[in-house]
């Protein structure tokens, strides 16, 4: 059973054929026996689980009404605030912290019966493209655990592609869940900014932060996606109108007749040839299902990144003032007559790994009064542009597309002391956060000189989020008639038989 | 030899800075739900959100920006149809999120004036105040330092945080440099204060109680030669947490910068601390080296754009402005300029002005609050209004009076009852078993027994010298133990000496 797809548990569990209890420990079952190498989780709430399961069990006996997906289990990128359960955003400065609270997404999961496992690893404060940013070690791709799995959300990504859970919370602030979900072969989906609550996600850069589903199919990603969206009160910058119908437009699967726009600042150069060619292979295959392919220039693009690095420094080294120990978290260096200020410096300190530390001096320097209109500033100007380009290119287009990342998965420690190549590794996602629109990625793959995966990317306007799973259900289904199955299907057995 | 205070203002012009920080009185804080109330425990009215726990997230608090805008529009300021909130980042345990959110180049209300009216030597003269902004902020929390000489975060032992004051709304109102105001200046700023606590109180936004910190007020100060254009360097004066201290902190620190002038110094641009019990005040942080606070737009909010309809419906609504409504009070109760300058200095108005909407002559209602009950607030040093007595008690207290049934002596003894908190003035009135002798049989008694004990006076009066009654009703009057009416008791006595 775990090896299906969150849709068929689902339809499993309303059939009586099995119950949240069995699937949930069943999931537990696989964590025990393949998290080991895969080192997806940093926590496993397998009692929280197993209650939260019987629960839903329970109310299936007494007929209640349940949501889709309920008693389906699912992974929590440990950005998110979880009521009574370490939630430490892979910082060892929130070691042992358990939140008073439940964000919003959490609520929401909550309510709609979805089953947490387990809150899964990341690069600290979601600083970092492949996990190995982690305050407590890397998590190892289920294709070749020699490998990363991306990052920042490559807990969740790992989790689901090693059939852990079949969905998983990531958040995407430059590309952290649609790069992962391409190095690992699943479904990412980056929401409009807005659609989902940021109440009780960590921040690490508040105007680009957001919150999206994982899955193993675009379908399963959309059941997941309807279930964490809609404003919230506790966020001033979420949005009022009605969540996007993207379950009906992943059922419906249609490109006939849709514009989909090439962008040509996110190819060629700079992207590994089997990455480039099954992106060109997808793009023939919308072709041959009607649609119509336009290429779109997008000039500003190349300064995107350098835009991101300076906006979301600045905004995490304001966002990470209050690790200060005086509340809660670690606390260090509070010898006797030891002033506040050098117990706040020394937690830091220790508590801090480097690529946080590099960010917030970086984002400190940025805003500094004589620096702060040549470069926060001018990265405002940046975005403006990046905006700019995206409504010409939607003019021309209803979708936009380019691979997901320019490389497949990488060796863990390759990029580790090269901040600049790991960087790089955002270029095409990054657009998206910059401009608060959405963003999928969806597996397109394996790369001829590697056999690893390669993500597709598909870019709609905001708040347009059913587009990418109407773009995405029908090329995954091509792919799939066109490989005789899932390209998850493909990967290596790890642990136990599949 | 330093110099006087009038030798200080030949000399040199005074210019002055006022920021006042008023705490809005909404029943939730600023950006979460968690409650206002003063007083309570420590850390019992905290939530997520102003704690800063990890992910909590701030959302506006409308009445706050509502609360914001009249204050605007009653200080005659433009309101900003977009404005935004920042983040003022620096370190300090008692602000949960190190940073404070606050309005920094983008404020909501800006350009406005106060005029305020001082006696000066040639009779009232009105100053104009002109405000350059009105901005929104949070409070932070408070620190109490235990151990240590000076109560300072240096040196102490340890600290104890409260965050219940985290996240409280303050507006903070600052003006433009105010020049002019030559030796009036001390008496110029803390009218434009009592106008300003008049106007919040007016409004209904703040309980206004500088004693309890929900106004408090920075004082820049800086001399300038006189005549010269140039301005001199100014100090802060912060922690001025009455209207007499106003005054007496800007009086101080012209002194004090008159001084180090006259000496070729320096005046150092820094922050200082007013001492209440020395009226000096102490150097604080040096702010010669600007601290770098690295605003910028808070990315958690939504930039603040109120309905122009909205506006002016406030505007419609604001109440009548306390210069006016002085006027008018003025004209109504038919009371003296130098009277009625001493109730606006008692800060009794509002008070009179409740008694005599119950009903008391205005006459008579000033005569009590501004006399015997100020008397008493001063000897326990506590302000009028926490006296626990009401406007209803005295307007009570005058009708009785007025029916005859207390003498206005009798009254005083009300009073004091009053506020020792033995009841109602009817209620002291029956536990005391005060009641005014109006028995002739008794009054006759005593007459006799006075005119006989001083027949010398008596006779006097007799014989038709009318001013020696006095002396004999005062004895009356104590034989009664003051339960007499005294009107009573002279024309009695009169009568009896055949007058």
């Amino acid at each position: 059973m775990i090896f299906k797809t969150a849709t068929e548990m689902a339809d499993a569990l309303q059939s009586k054929e099995i119950s949240s209890v069995e699937l949930t420990q069943a999931h537990l079952d696989r964590i025990d026996s393949v998290d080991g190498d895969v080192k997806a989780f940093l926590y496993v709430d397998k009692e929280g689980a197993l209650a939260q399961a019987a629960a839903v069990d329970a109310d299936r006996a007494a007929g209640k009404d349940l949501s889709p997906l309920a008693g389906v289990p699912l992974a929590l990128k440990d950005v998110l605030a979880q009521k009574g359960v370490p939630t430490t955003a892979g910082s060892r400065i929130l070691e042992g912290w358990r939140p008073p609270y439940d964000s919003t997404v959490v609520s929401k999961l909550k309510d709609a019966g979805i089953i947490i496992l387990g809150k899964t690893n990341m690069d600290e404060f979601a600083m970092g493209s492949s996990t190995e940013n982690s305050g407590y070690g890397p998590t190892f791709n289920p294709w070749d655990l020699e490998r990363t799995p991306g990052g920042s959300s490559g807990g969740s990504a790992a989790a689901v592609s090693a059939f852990e859970a079949p969905l998983a919370i990531g958040s995407d602030t430059g590309g952290s869940i649609r790069q992962p979900a391409a190095l690992t072969g699943i479904v990412g989906v980056r929401p409009t900014y807005g659609a989902v609550s940021r109440y009780g996600l960590i921040a690490y850069s508040s105007s680009l932060d957001q919150a999206g589903p994982f899955g193993r199919t675009v379908l399963d990603t959309a059941l997941l996606h309807e279930a964490i969206a809609g404003h919230d009160a506790h966020d001033a910058t979420s949005i009022k109108s009605a969540v996007p119908a993207v379950v009906s437009a992943a059922k419906s699967g249609d490109v006939k007749g849709m514009k989909i726009g090439v962008i040509k600042q996110l190819q060629g150069e700079g992207y590994q040839k089997g990455v480039q060619s099954r992106f060109t292979e997808s793009l023939d295959l919308l072709a041959s299902l009607g649609a119509e392919i336009v290429e779109v220039d997008c000039p500003s693009f190349e300064y995107a990144l350098a835009a991101y690095y300076l906006i979301a420094p600045s905004e995490c080294s304001s966002n990470l003032a209050r690790f200060d120990a005086m509340r809660y978290g670690l606390r260090t260096g509070d010898a006797n007559g030891a002033s506040a200020e050098a117990v706040m410096a020394a937690t830091r300190d220790a508590g801090f790994g480097r690529e946080v530390k590099r960010r917030i001096i970086l984002g400190t320097y940025a805003l500094s009064s004589g620096y702060y209109d040549a470069y926060y500033g001018s990265a405002q100007k940046i975005r403006t542009l990046i905006i700019q380009d995206y409504a010409k290119a939607f003019a021309q287009a209803d979708v936009l597309v380019s691979p997901t990342a320019p490389t497949t998965a990488y060796k863990i420690g390759e990029k580790v002391d090269d901040p600049m190549a790991m960087y790089l590794g955002d270029v095409a996602t990054i657009p998206v956060n910059l401009a608060g629109i959405c963003g999928m990625s969806l597996p397109a793959g394996l790369a001829d000189e590697d056999n690893l995966p390669v993500g597709f990317q598909i870019m709609a306007p905001a708040m347009q989020d059913q587009r990418l799973y109407q773009a995405g259900a029908a090329l995954e289904a091509a792919l799939n008639s066109k490989w005789g199955g899932a390209l998850i299907s493909k990967a290596p057995a790890l642990g136990g038989a599949k | 030899m330093a110099l006087t205070y009038d030798q200080v203002v030949a000399k040199y012009d005074p210019v002055l800075g006022l920021e006042v920080h008023v705490e809005l009185n909404t029943e939730s804080k600023m950006f979460c739900s968690c409650a206002t109330t003063f007083g309570a425990e420590p850390n019992t009215q905290t939530c997520p959100v102003c704690l800063a726990l990890p992910g909590a997230l701030p959302v506006v608090n409308e009445k706050a920006i509502e609360s914001t805008i009249k204050i605007g529009l009653a200080l005659n300021c433009k309101i900003a149809p977009y404005s935004r909130f920042a983040r003022k980042n620096y370190f300090y345990p008692d602000m949960p999120k190190n940073f404070q959110i606050s309005q920094y180049d983008e404020p909501i209300c800006y350009d406005g004036y106060v005029d305020v009216e001082i006696d000066t030597d040639e009779g009232p003269q009105q100053f104009r105040i002109e405000i350059e902004r009105v901005h929104m902020e949070e409070d932070t929390g408070k620190s109490l330092h235990v151990g240590g000489a000076t109560g300072r975060i240096h040196g102490a032992d340890y600290s104890l945080l409260d965050y219940n004051r985290a996240g409280i709304p303050l507006v903070e109102i600052v003006t433009k440099i105010v020049p002019g105001t030559g030796k009036y200046a001390p008496e110029v700023a803390k009218a434009y204060v009592a106008e300003l606590r008049d106007i919040l109180r007016g409004l209904g936004v703040s309980d206004v109680k500088m004693e309890q910190g929900s106004l408090r007020c920075d004082a820049n100060v800086s001399l300038k030669p006189a005549g010269s254009q140039v301005l001199g360097t100014r100090s802060e004066t912060k922690n001025v947490n009455s209207l007499r201290s106003v005054e007496r902190a800007i009086r101080g620190e012209m002194l004090r910068h008159a001084e180090l002038l006259e000496k070729g110094e320096k005046v150092k641009q820094e922050t200082r601390h007013f001492q209440e019990d020395t009226g000096l005040t102490r150097s604080g942080r040096s702010k010669e080296q600007a601290e770098d606070y690295r605003y910028f737009p808070d990315p958690d909010l939504v930039p603040v754009k109120p309905d122009a309809a909205w506006i002016e419906t406030l505007r419609a609504a604001l109440p009548e402005r306390p210069s006016i409504r002085r006027k008018r009070l003025q004209e109504q109760w038919a009371v003296p300029d130098k009277e009625f300058a001493a109730m606006v200095n008692a800060d009794v108005l509002g008070i009179v002005e409740a008694t005599v909407l119950l009903g008391a002559d205005p006459t008579k209602a000033r005569t009590w609050w501004l006399g015997e009950i100020s008397r008493i607030a001063n000897d326990k040093s506590v302000a009028i209004d926490e006296l626990s007595i009401t406007p209803k008690d005295v307007a009570e207290l005058i009708a009785l009076v007025a029916s005859g049934e207390l003498t206005d002596k009798l009254a005083r003894q009300v009073v004091e009852g009053v506020i020792a908190g033995e009841g109602t003035p009817a209620e002291v009135v029956a536990k005391r078993g005060i009641k005014v002798v109006n028995d002739d049989g008794a009054l006759m008694a005593a007459i006799e027994k006075v005119c006989a004990a001083q027949a010398e006076t008596a006779e006097k009066v007799r014989g038709g010298h009318l001013p020696a009654a006095g002396a004999l009703i005062g004895a009356v009057m104590k034989e009664t133990q003051g339960q007499a009416d005294a009107a009573k008791v002279r024309e009695l006595l009169l009568k009896y000496l055949g007058q």
